[in-house]
């Protein structure tokens, strides 16, 4: 940070002030300041350093991994953590541990990521639709908000991946169908408040039609909150996949689904504990990892503290 | 809210002292009372004319009188005199005729007598569930028993539509379905015509070892003993099996002494029960084959080098040495070692350079994809992803479909996988059993729909064995009998779409004084009435 | 927060439209409960399982089969088999489970007094650890306390459960023997009690065997504590931000220039401002542990309601799946709707 060019310094200037220019000058200049606090909170940069890890993890995994992950070898099974070339040991089939941790942790993201695509998109969609318009759609929207919020949810997305068939694609699906509504919910609170605001009133009288009103006013607003909300759900969302690929409702076989592994790993578990234990500790980083993050940038986004 | 806060610490005061006197809990199962920890998720039903599954037979065979039944003592000597003290057989085959033995009580100290039998058969017949093939195959139907089942005096007499062999007969009784039943009390408890199916269902009516106390769904079945027992008394007073799924669980309530039986450990955990104090290991070869099918309506499964290559790419010995120590044996035929007419000859071995081979003479496609379906259970999928692995190494995709027992059977039954890796039980104790669904399909239409044939569901017409399977099956010469199954089996085993693998071994761990235990080998089902401890 | 936001909402209807309220409140429970069973119906109609072929099991013949079928009645139309459902279940009758021949209802008043008392345990252990750690965090803010409180529960957010499980019966009954195996008791202890209430604890207490007690307790500390766990991780961070938020308000201020005590400032006015939201989230996470936490059920071998209907989701026993969802999902609901009546009880702001 010592030597810092004028170039630099006129950028920061630039982002710190006090009086924007335009309006993508002041969305900018709040993304930096916001930023600013998150570097300033080590935990969550510790989360932050954790995920980039995991990404560079995935992306490089042919490069990293020792072994191929889905080589078998009977005569080679369940070895010891540290023994010759199985650095983290070796499984039921004899396949390289190690290396199927780091082939794994593509598919956490896979997960990660579409869930974390599909649930909010739904929730905002319906949150907004139901806060704008009011009345009639707001109640029936609602009811099925509530009707999903009363599933137990991890009977849902079993229910959900039973139904279609178990698989990792069934699984996102599941888990993004219960995890829409609280999503939902904060929009529609959200846009509760903005609508009766003046300056959406002045818009209307402008003549802006609902569906602009919405996208361009309601949604950006919503966004911030929903951000927060998806990150800490991320360590929910990672479990919840872990927990149907442990009950083996998830990826199917030989996938390395940290999940699955567990569920493979937890018959040794008394004389070869590291087989579960492995991917087990991997899931609780990650989620941890993502937790931090999320608390971290609550602290940023919600200046409330986390009240949702 | 200081009395809020008050009231907390004490809570918390008290959660932490109850912690610190929780027992650690060492201990000694009573010296009456045999407790048993095996997965009994399976039962549906304890009414014996309508259980079907391994669980539910533990219990309906110490429940159960059968007119003949094993001797737990001597499973070798096939089925002996229980209720029926002894039998004649007509000349032209068809009829046999038993004399029932006096004395024998039910539980409700009603006296067992010819018309109870005569009842408990009926009933089997006319209530047709699932087990009731194994009656009706003699021609028994609800219309008929009125003169097929007869009581008269002191004698049964069962009339069958054809000269079955006589050991046929008499080996299908001794399943669960030939248990018999006090009529006076399923009679009275009898709701909507149902035969008292429903009551019997979680209730028992029975004259052997041990009565029903109560069985409580996923979680126990308690049994307490009879003390007139036509044997005599049995030695555990009490028998609790009680419901644990996982193997390590199992393992640690048998090595700390909270259980005498433990019939669900793995093989790594029996590796390690073995060392620990206290504890023994028994082996008994069971009835069960694993086996791998090949669907014949698939272009590429149905020619006859795809099938003899696929039986070459599985690794029947390593797979027998790694994951399934103990637990399997290498087993290449449809009737399980100790029945008659079994056979053990085991050509096939792992051959990736003559499966390579075969293929390449079929005209096998590079890069063909098959899809597996293999229900959810560990020793499965293991096997699954082996020969997974196997078929890689000669450029065949495997995918593996996994899924409950319920879902993959359904698409099974509807002949739509290409793979099924599963596994069979004998239905009763006769080579019929096997051989009357691995090698007889006498319509391989789609419109026959004999979902009940392994056959069937893959789609193969047998070449022929059908014909000497139904022959074998009415032969009453036992030695001729012996040699038409091992015949048979012996074109099988080269033509067949299957590739039997294993069978079972079940490893029960046990506490060291415990005696007499007999799992009831490949024939019949657990006994508890000899058990001493 | 599901439920503040609706409360919100009513807190600016007048008083008097109290009965029209309730009169609405009944109503949208009724909706929702029916939306749950129409769902779950749909759900159980399109699994790919056969519920027949799970009662018949596969060597069952054709006759056989097609008798079954009928008799389930599922040769009806859907709605038709829907509308006999429903009328069964407005008559407080779920049918028989199709796999054990036990009325559905039965079945559930056996399981769920299992899952109530691990929930029960779990939430208290949650609250009575939980609120302290969360005020005390909120009171020092930004100091180590603080951290550590977030770790702790930011831990437990993290935490596989099914893992931690395995891992706790591992290391407390395997290696050291501190607490009892899965199950709700060993096994010669069992039937000793006769189950008044289904909670093992409480029969126990109330017949006097306090050795069964022992017993069951020793079994139920580590899944409960793995629970309470959970329920602290959420009800810690919960509570620190209400209060948060509370010892900024200027009555704070005000109070401490009047020269009151940190200590009653703390308690005897900011905890007493957020009692009524924490009781929103209490409620919430009782919720979440009565739904059946599913894995730990699993784990610890407890027949809870969770685990009866994953095994009967699992093997097409339809009548049992729809029993426990609706009486899961009547639960969440009732618990929703008492907090949010203790809310515009308690709320100063609602009088």
């Amino acid at each position: 940070m010592s030597n810092i060019t004028s170039h630099d310094q006129s950028w920061r200037a630039w982002l710190m002030t006090d009086a924007p220019t335009s309006r993508r000058h002041a969305r900018l200049a709040n993304l930096y300041q916001g930023w600013l606090t998150l570097r300033g909170n080590s935990m969550a940069m510790f989360g932050l350093g954790i995920l980039l890890a995991l990404l560079l993890i995935a992306l490089f995994a042919p490069l990293l991994s020792p072994h191929d992950p889905f080589t078998q070898s009977l005569s080679n099974r369940l070895q010891p953590l540290g023994s010759e070339g199985h650095l983290l040991g070796t499984d039921s089939l004899g396949r390289d541990i190690l290396s199927r941790l780091i082939y794994g942790s593509r598919i956490t993201l896979y997960i990660v990521a579409l869930v974390a695509l599909i649930a909010p998109v739904a929730g905002l969609l319906v949150g907004t639709v139901a806060g704008y318009a009011g009345g009639w759609t707001d109640t029936i929207l609602m009811r099925i908000t509530d009707i999903f919020l009363a599933f137990p949810r991890l009977v849902l997305a079993l229910a959900f991946v039973a139904a279609l068939g178990a698989g990792i694609e069934n699984a996102v699906l599941a888990i993004s169908l219960t995890a829409w509504p609280p999503y939902a919910r904060i929009a529609r609170a959200e846009t509760l408040t903005i609508r009766s605001a003046d300056y959406i009133s002045a818009i209307r009288l402008q003549g802006a039609g609902a569906l602009r009103i919405i996208t361009k006013h309601i949604w950006p607003l919503c966004i911030s909150s929903l951000i927060v909300r998806v990150t800490l759900d991320m360590a929910g969302i990672i479990l919840a996949a872990a927990g149907l690929g442990f009950l083996g409702l998830g990826a199917q076989p030989p996938s390395p689904e940290w999940g699955a592994m567990i569920s493979e790993g937890r018959r040794f578990i008394l004389d070869h504990w590291w087989v579960a234990t492995v991917p087990g500790l991997a899931i609780f980083t990650v989620s941890l990892a993502f937790n931090l993050l999320g608390d971290g940038l609550r602290d940023v986004l919600d200046p409330k503290d986390g009240s949702q | 809210m200081n009395s809020l806060t008050r009231f907390m610490s004490s809570a918390a005061l008290g959660v932490a002292l109850a912690i610190t006197a929780a027992p650690a809990a060492i201990a000694e199962t009573p010296a009456n009372m045999l407790v048993i920890a095996n997965r009994i998720d399976d039962i549906t039903t304890l009414d014996p004319a309508e259980s079907f599954e391994f669980a539910g037979s533990d219990v309906s065979r110490n429940i159960y009188q059968k007119l003949v039944n094993f001797d737990p003592m001597n499973l070798e000597g096939g089925y002996q005199p229980e209720i029926a003290e002894s039998w004649t057989v007509s000349d032209d085959g068809t009829t046999i005729t038993f004399t029932i033995r006096d004395g024998l009580k039910f539980h409700s100290g009603n006296p067992v007598t010819a018309a109870d039998v005569e009842f408990s058969l009926r009933r089997a017949v006319a209530l047709n569930k699932t087990p009731a093939f194994i009656l009706t195959q003699f021609g028994f139907t609800a219309d008929n028993v009125g003169e097929t089942i007869v009581a008269d005096g002191n004698t049964v007499t069962i009339k069958t539509d054809k000269p079955y062999a006589t050991s046929f007969v008499l080996n299908c009784l001794t399943s669960t379905i030939g248990g018999i039943v006090d009529m006076k009390t399923v009679m009275a408890n009898e709701v909507d015509g149902d035969m008292g199916n429903e009551w019997l269902k979680t209730n028992s009516a029975g004259s052997g070892a041990y009565k029903l106390v109560n069985w409580k769904p996923n979680e126990s079945v308690t049994l307490q003993s009879n003390p007139d027992f036509y044997l005599g008394a049995p030695e555990m007073e009490r028998v609790i099996v009680r419901h644990v799924q996982e193997s390590a669980s199992q393992r640690l309530l048998l090595e700390r002494g909270d259980i005498d039986i433990a019939r669900d450990l793995n093989p790594e955990d029996v590796a390690g029960a073995r060392d620990a104090d206290g504890v023994k290991i028994h082996d008994e070869l069971r009835g069960r084959l694993m086996y791998l099918a090949f669907n014949q309506k698939h272009p590429e499964l149905s020619k006859p080098e795809v099938r003899q290559a696929l039986k070459y790419l599985i690794d029947y010995e390593g797979m027998q040495n790694s994951f399934l120590n103990g637990q399997y044996t290498v087993h290449q035929n449809f009737l399980p070692r100790t029945f008659l007419g079994a056979v053990d000859e085991n050509p096939f071995s792992l051959n990736v350079e003559k499966a390579r081979e075969l293929l390449k003479a079929a005209g096998v496609p590079e890069g063909l994809e098959l899809t597996a379906g293999v229900r959810e259970a560990q020793e499965r999928t293991e096997i699954a992803q082996a020969y997974q692995n196997a078929l890689a190494q000669v450029g065949i995709k495997l995918n593996i479909m996994v899924g409950t027992a319920k879902q993959i059977l359904g698409e099974y039954r509807a002949r739509n996988l290409d793979i099924y890796i599963g596994a069979w039980g004998p239905d009763y104790p006769d080579p019929h059993t096997n051989a009357g669904t691995f090698a007889y399909n006498p319509d391989n239409s789609d419109e026959a729909n004999a979902t009940g044939l392994l056959a069937w569901r893959n789609s193969w017409d047998t070449g022929g064995l059908t014909e000497k399977v139904a022959g074998a099956v009415v032969e009453n010469d036992r030695d001729k009998r012996q040699m038409m199954y091992n015949d048979i089996q012996a074109e099988f085993r080269d033509t067949s779409p299957f590739a039997v693998m294993f069978q079972k071994i079940e490893q029960a761990g046990m506490r060291d004084n415990v005696q007499n235990v007999n799992l009831g080998g490949a024939t019949t089902a657990v006994s508890y009435w000899p058990i001493t401890k | 927060m599901a439920v503040s936001n609706t409360n919100a909402e009513r807190r600016r209807a007048p008083l008097s439209s109290w009965v029209k309220q309730t009169f609405l409140t009944l109503g949208s429970v009724a909706v929702t409960m029916l939306g749950l069973l129409f769902v779950t119906f749909i759900i159980g109609r399109v699994m790919p399982i056969d519920p027949v072929l799970a009662i018949v099991g596969e060597r069952a013949s054709q006759s056989t089969y097609d008798a079954v079928y009928q008799q389930l009645g599922l040769d009806k139309p859907l709605l038709v088999q829907f509308l006999y459902y429903l009328w069964d279940v407005c008559r407080g009758d779920f049918g028989m489970s199709l796999l054990n021949a036990r009325p559905v209802a039965e079945d559930i008043a056996r399981v769920f007094p299992a899952t109530m008392e691990l929930a029960t345990i779990g939430v208290f252990i949650g609250i009575v650890l939980g609120v302290p750690l969360g005020v005390v965090a909120a009171v020092n803010r930004g100091s180590w306390i603080d951290q550590i409180a977030r770790v702790v529960a930011l831990v437990g957010y993290s935490m596989p459960i099914f893992w931690l499980g395995l891992m706790g019966l591992l290391v407390f009954y395997g290696v050291l023997g501190w607490v009892g195996g899965p199950g709700r008791l060993d096994i010669f202890y069992e039937d000793i009690v006769p189950a008044r209430t289904g909670m093992i604890l409480l029969d126990s207490a109330l017949a006097g065997e306090w050795s069964v007690f022992r017993n069951a307790f020793s079994h139920i500390v580590l899944p409960a504590s793995l629970l309470g766990y959970y329920s602290l991780a959420y009800i810690s961070r919960m509570t620190r931000s209400f209060m948060l938020e509370q010892l900024t308000a200027e009555y704070v201020t005000t109070a401490r220039v009047k020269g009151l005590s940190e200590r009653a400032v703390i308690w005897r006015h900011a905890f007493k401002n957020i009692r009524v939201q924490l009781i929103t989230v209490i409620a919430l996470s009782y919720a979440n542990l009565l739904e059946g936490s599913v894995l730990t059920e699993i784990i610890f071998s407890w027949p809870g309601i969770g685990s009866y209907i994953t095994t009967a989701l699992l093997s097409a026993d339809m009548n049992a799946v729809l029993g426990g969802t609706v009486v899961v999902g009547l639960i969440f609901i009732c618990l929703n709707i008492l907090s949010d009546l203790l809310y515009r009880v308690f709320d100063p702001r609602s009088k």
